[in-house]
């Protein structure tokens, strides 16, 4: 998997405009984009299994805001050193920048399973992509259909993210963590997160992109997951996602943006 | 090259619909006069779709001695004409302002039909930026489910942007527009007729029409506070009635939006995920609200995004 570099970025949102739009003509649940370049632009020349054994991808089929689609990716074993989900990458097939996220999981993740929340610009497949640690590629995927009406998929109230930018929440689901376990963990971080993409005609004051661009989560050093995001990432970017603490210790997180910001949080974990 | 093509395509596309709408018989804008000289035309509760061209909000004008200010320009290029020309039949005094009580579509879209010298865009300083972040996706939006081409020069953005409050001198009616801090979207305006103490919401007030928290949730609430101060004598919502009694007419989309935020707050408390909250929250309040399977979830995922925010 290839991390977009900066300066493929403004022919990769061009290339993504040309599919949206051929996609908004082509009615129906259309794999076109997918087919005939994002698949050879993202794993270039290797196969993909459709497999129900690996994982699974739940979207809602309409999407009520496009601004904010709750994801969830499950998968279907648990992480163990000998078998285990190594990478996750999650592409929108029509929005103006198709790579959404790539999660790295470990072992010590103990489940594979990410929940997020994104922006939808069209109908669209999202597409979930699992590297497992023999080296094969399985996919699941949605279709999600971005409702009309006067939503827009950015944000609603930039300035309130902007005024707590960097802000983070560890959220479990009791006080004390399970030892040996999957423990369920939500990581709340304040973020504008904003596209970029905007009419320029209209405002002179242009809002540049503003985006985290990696997520690192680690227990006592170690990682748990890392992630690269992109513009598809809602605003107050949200990841729920296991861990497995064999003793108590320190859950972090260290976050970037592409602005080269840094923020990170850590909350002790007791068993 | 391609991009270059269907660019032209669409101007093209722009163009023959604006002609073929000039040489048809303009349909009949229906008005009612709620007040002295202040006009309503009502809209209706349904999503826009190419049926009803996305003209479903209410829109206006209200006529002075010397003024009229048009407020919400309509839902499509083709009811801005509309209601100009409506304009045209009931009055020869000029239009001197065009005021947008938010960027949503239904309310902008007619902008560029009262684009003239001396006609002056009033607008939320935020609006030029709502626009500019919103049109991309908007002009996508119009041609594939309303049907009509939508080019950068039909978003107007205000001349005239309020921060707080602006006087607009009508002639013998002074109008006082109010911007609000995020509450429906982060670009609201309201405005205050002295004359007939005719208070116009935009879409700070829905009736009927389910509320869409586009905005802020908390903001919205609180706005409600403010508002009920206000001593107008009616009131015309964004969606609803022409003209509702006030400040009754704030009963149900205030207990709406309470009880959004109540049930809300108690799922984060008990570590609820958003998709939980979405297919929970709520659901009694169906028979209450037009449009409710098609918003609800929505003010439910926007708000909940919010609300986790708020001890912070
Ligand atoms: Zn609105």
């Amino acid at each position: 998997m290839k991390i977009p570099v900066t300066s493929s970025r403004i022919l990769m949102i061009i290339a993504g405009l040309l599919l949206a739009s051929q996609a908004l003509r082509a009615e129906g649940e259309d794999e076109t984009a997918w087919n005939t370049t994002l698949k050879q632009q993202f794993f270039p020349n290797r196969a993909i299994e459709e497999d129900q054994q690996t994982l699974e991808i739940t979207a809602p089929y309409r999407a009520e805001d496009p601004a904010l689609v709750p994801l969830q990716i499950t998968s279907k074993f648990p992480q163990t050193k000998e078998n285990f989900i190594k990478n996750i990458t999650v592409i929108i097939d029509n929005n103006p920048v198709p790579f959404s996220a790539s999660f790295d999981f470990t072992p010590e993740s103990g489940k594979a399973d990410i929940a997020t929340r994104m922006r939808f610009n069209a109908y669209t497949h999202v597409r979930a992509i699992a590297e497992t640690n023999d080296g094969k590629l399985h996919m699941a995927k949605a279709f999600v259909k971005a409702s009309g009406g006067c939503s827009a998929p950015i944000g609603t109230d930039l300035e309130a993210a902007k005024a707590r930018m960097g802000k983070m929440k560890f959220r479990f689901d009791g006080d004390k963590a399970t030892l040996g376990q999957p423990n369920p963990v939500q990581l709340l971080i304040s973020h504008p997160n904003i596209t970029g993409m905007q009419m320029d005609q209209i405002s002179r004051m242009v809002q540049p992109a503003h985006y985290v661009t990696e997520v690192k989560v680690s227990f006592e050093g170690k990682a748990v997951m890392t992630t690269k995001t992109d513009i598809a990432i809602s605003a107050d970017p949200n990841l729920r996602f296991y861990f497995a603490p064999d003793k108590a210790g320190e859950l972090k997180a260290e976050v970037k943006d592409n602005l080269g910001n840094t923020y990170s949080a850590s909350q002790a974990v007791t068993p | 090259m391609i991009l270059l093509a269907s660019r032209y395509l669409i101007w093209v596309f722009a163009l023959f619909m604006l002609m073929s709408w000039d040489q048809a018989t303009a349909e009949e804008l229906s008005l009612k006069e709620i007040a002295t000289g202040v006009y309503v035309h009502q809209g209706v509760h349904q999503l826009p779709n190419q049926h009803n061209r996305g003209e479903i909000a209410n829109i206006g004008f209200i006529i002075g001695e010397h003024c009229i200010a048009v407020i919400d320009s309509g839902g499509s290029p083709y009811q801005g004409f509309a209601l100009k020309q409506q304009i045209g039949k009931h009055s020869q005094i000029p239009i001197c302002y065009v005021i947008n009580t938010h960027v949503h579509p239904d309310h902008i879209y007619g902008n560029l039909a009262f684009k003239a010298v001396g006609v002056s865009f009033v607008g939320h300083h935020k609006l030029t930026q709502a626009m500019a972040l919103r049109a991309p996706f908007y002009r996508e939006k119009a041609h594939s489910e309303l049907g009509f081409a939508l080019s950068p020069e039909h978003f107007v953005p205000p001349d005239q942007p309020v921060k707080d409050t602006l006087e607009l001198d009508l002639g013998g009616r002074t109008l006082r527009v109010t911007a609000h801090p995020t509450a429906h979207t982060d670009n609201d305006l309201s405005i205050f007729d002295t004359q007939t103490e005719t208070l116009w919401l935009g879409d700070l007030l829905f009736m009927g029409h389910v509320p869409v928290v586009d905005g802020s949730l908390n903001g919205w609430l609180s706005e409600i506070e403010k508002l009920r101060k206000i001593g107008a004598k009616q009131v015309v919502p964004g969606h609803g009635p022409v003209v509702a009694a006030w400040p009754l007419a704030l009963m149900g989309e205030e207990n709406y939006l309470k009880r959004l935020q109540t049930e809300i707050r108690a799922a984060i408390k008990a570590g609820k995920t958003i998709e939980q909250a979405m297919n929970e929250i709520g659901q009694s309040m169906r028979p209450d609200w037009q449009l409710f399977d098609d918003f609800h979830k929505r003010n439910i995922a926007t708000a909940f995004a919010e609300l986790e925010w708020e001890d912070d």
